[in-house]
């Protein structure tokens, strides 16, 4: 299964290498989606776990414990291709890069696997065409 | 050199040579201009986009027992129609809302469903529910209606425009240090990014800059279906600066258009929702361009590199019309996907659908070329450069 996090590191434990070790420990593999550090340094990490389902939550559990903040990302982004236009406004709001445009053919793209779940493409589509379902 | 009745001629004998905008400019970087101005005889354009001032005229036919909506109340899925005209005439704008919408009291307010969706539902066949208030007379007694009508049960269902495909438009950014929800899209703060709203190259108005073939009278492609431009647009702008290629630096022309919204199709013609700002209408608009001269050849072939758009700060300068520019970039630019703009990066966004305007410009390159679309010869020309007509201000007292 793969389940996508918010994380978010007090300054303590930003320069620390948590997750190789957390990841080696429980088989998981793991893809960065974003990743920052706010000016006052605490480290946001978004990131998606996969693996076996228990290892993915007592990874999580463990994360928690060592004072890291954790939000499960659950709502499911969906792209109605109907009703796009292909306008590519939400290309630019988007933080991760989900959306984007083919500048061959002209044409708006989703990847869900990238999507964060920020909703800023809802507030923007002027078409409602992209929604959230949970 | 050529004129549109010759071109008309081609049209009706099958030689005619159509090319869209896009096409044109690719083929003038390898072939000289006279060469192509006596063989191409018609430049197609294109362009997709939220405009607000859309509307449509609908009559209704009479109840059994006769209503007159006008002086009354007119609502259209809870949508309120205008209805200041005759017994079963009404008027419903793009950005009409319900009563009960809950509008920016919400901020940013969601706008679902307005006036631009009743229009998208209409093309689209959907039963749409007719609500009536009246005072009653004696000859409409009738105080109250509630029906069900499709665009197909109704007399008259006509698209007008007021105002339409503006001759270059602001690339908006924000420079507050909050997100700001706006027409121009949602603007992320400290410049997170830049949205515009124009076909670039491919634009009606960019490629007929001092609008020499483009005026009353004049057939074009409207919504999937056909119109006719019926007047300038308001807040038409000739006078404003121009690069030496004729293109205006600021939003100068627009266009009123009308055609009959029962030959239109939802594909060109969709309800929009603008998140903390309000419904619009997404329009797509197609003017073919007949190559009279080989001046009109250099201006068709006009690239995104040359046309410049303002960058306009949408936080403080627009709400407050200091006037304020921050730069110009070209279409070439922003189709690339980022601007430099005070030493930053920034992504940038559309809301008017290359891909669409693409699409129409092919589409109605398609219609003349199979003989079904001709060319009109305008019945008079609009108010050009010279001519001092300004849009001003409104005079506050
Ligand atoms: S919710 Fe939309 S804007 Fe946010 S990451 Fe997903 S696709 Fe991008
Ligand atoms: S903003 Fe909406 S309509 Fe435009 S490209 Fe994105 S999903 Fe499609």
């Amino acid at each position: 299964m793969e389940k996508k996090f918010v994380m978010h590191f007090p300054p303590v434990l930003v320069d620390k290498p948590i997750i190789s070790t957390i990841v080696r420990k429980y088989n998981l593999e793991f893809n960065i989606l974003k990743a920052f550090v706010s000016p006052e340094e605490e480290g946001t990490l978004v990131i998606a776990f996969s693996g076996e389902e228990k290892n993915v939550f007592d990874a999580v559990e463990e994360l928690k414990s060592k004072g890291v903040k954790i939000q499960l990302i659950e709502s499911d982004i969906r792209m109605i291709k109907e009703r796009c236009t292909d306008c590519s406004v939400c290309i630019a709001l988007c933080p991760t890069g989900a959306l984007y445009l083919n500048r061959n053919t002209y044409e708006v793209k989703f990847e869900p696997e990238k999507c964060i779940a920020c909703e800023l493409c809802i507030k923007g589509c002027p078409t409602n065409a992209m929604i959230s379902t949970i | 050199m050529k004129t549109i009745r010759e071109i008309n001629e081609k049209i009706k004998r099958g030689e005619v040579v159509v090319l869209t905008a896009d096409e044109i400019i690719e083929l003038k970087k390898s072939t000289n201009v006279k060469k192509l101005a006596k063989e191409v005889d018609v430049v197609t354009t294109g362009t997709f986009g939220p405009m607000c001032s859309s509307g449509v005229f609908l009559n209704f036919g009479h109840s059994k027992e006769k209503i007159k909506m006008g002086g009354g109340r007119v609502y259209l899925n809870n949508v309120p129609a205008y209805s200041g005209l005759a017994a079963v005439d009404v008027y419903l704008g793009a950005t009409a809302l319900p009563d009960d919408d809950p509008r920016n009291t919400k901020y940013p307010g969601e706008f679902k469903y307005g006036g631009g969706h009743v229009i998208e539902d209409l093309v689209s066949g959907k039963e749409i529910e007719l609500v009536a208030y009246a005072y009653g007379t004696d000859c409409y007694p009738k105080k109250y209606l509630k029906t069900k009508i499709t665009i197909n049960d109704i007399n008259e269902a006509i698209l007008f425009n007021p105002r339409n495909c503006y001759q270059n438009y602001n690339v908006a950014v924000n420079l507050s240090n909050k997100t700001i929800y706006t027409y121009m899209g949602v603007l992320k703060p400290n410049l997170g990014n830049a949205n515009y709203c124009s076909a670039g190259q491919l634009s009606p108005l960019l490629k007929d800059p001092y609008l020499k073939t483009i005026g009353f009278g004049t057939r074009i492609f409207l919504g999937g279906g056909i119109g006719y431009v019926c007047w300038w647009g308001t807040q038409y702008n000739p006078g404003v600066k121009r690069r030496e290629n004729g293109v205006p630096t600021i939003p100068g022309a627009t266009l009123a258009l009308i055609g009959d919204l029962k030959q239109m199709k939802v594909e060109f013609l969709k309800g929009a929702s603008l998140t903390g700002y309000g419904t619009s209408l997404i329009v797509g608009v197609g003017i073919p361009i007949p190559i009279l001269n080989e001046e009109i050849l250099n201006w068709v072939s006009i690239p995104d590199e040359e046309i410049y758009a303002p960058v306009v700060d949408y936080s403080y300068d627009y709400p407050n019309s200091t006037g304020n520019i921050l730069d110009y970039v070209n279409y070439s630019q922003l189709k690339s996907g980022k601007i430099k703009l005070m030493g930053k990066e920034i992504p940038t966004g559309s809301l008017s659908s290359y891909k669409k305007a693409k699409e129409i410009a092919e589409i109605l390159k398609k219609w003349i070329e199979s003989g079904e679309f001709l060319l009109t010869e305008p019945i008079f020309y609009f108010p050009g450069p010279e001519s001092g007509y300004k849009f001003k201000p409104m005079k506050e007292v």
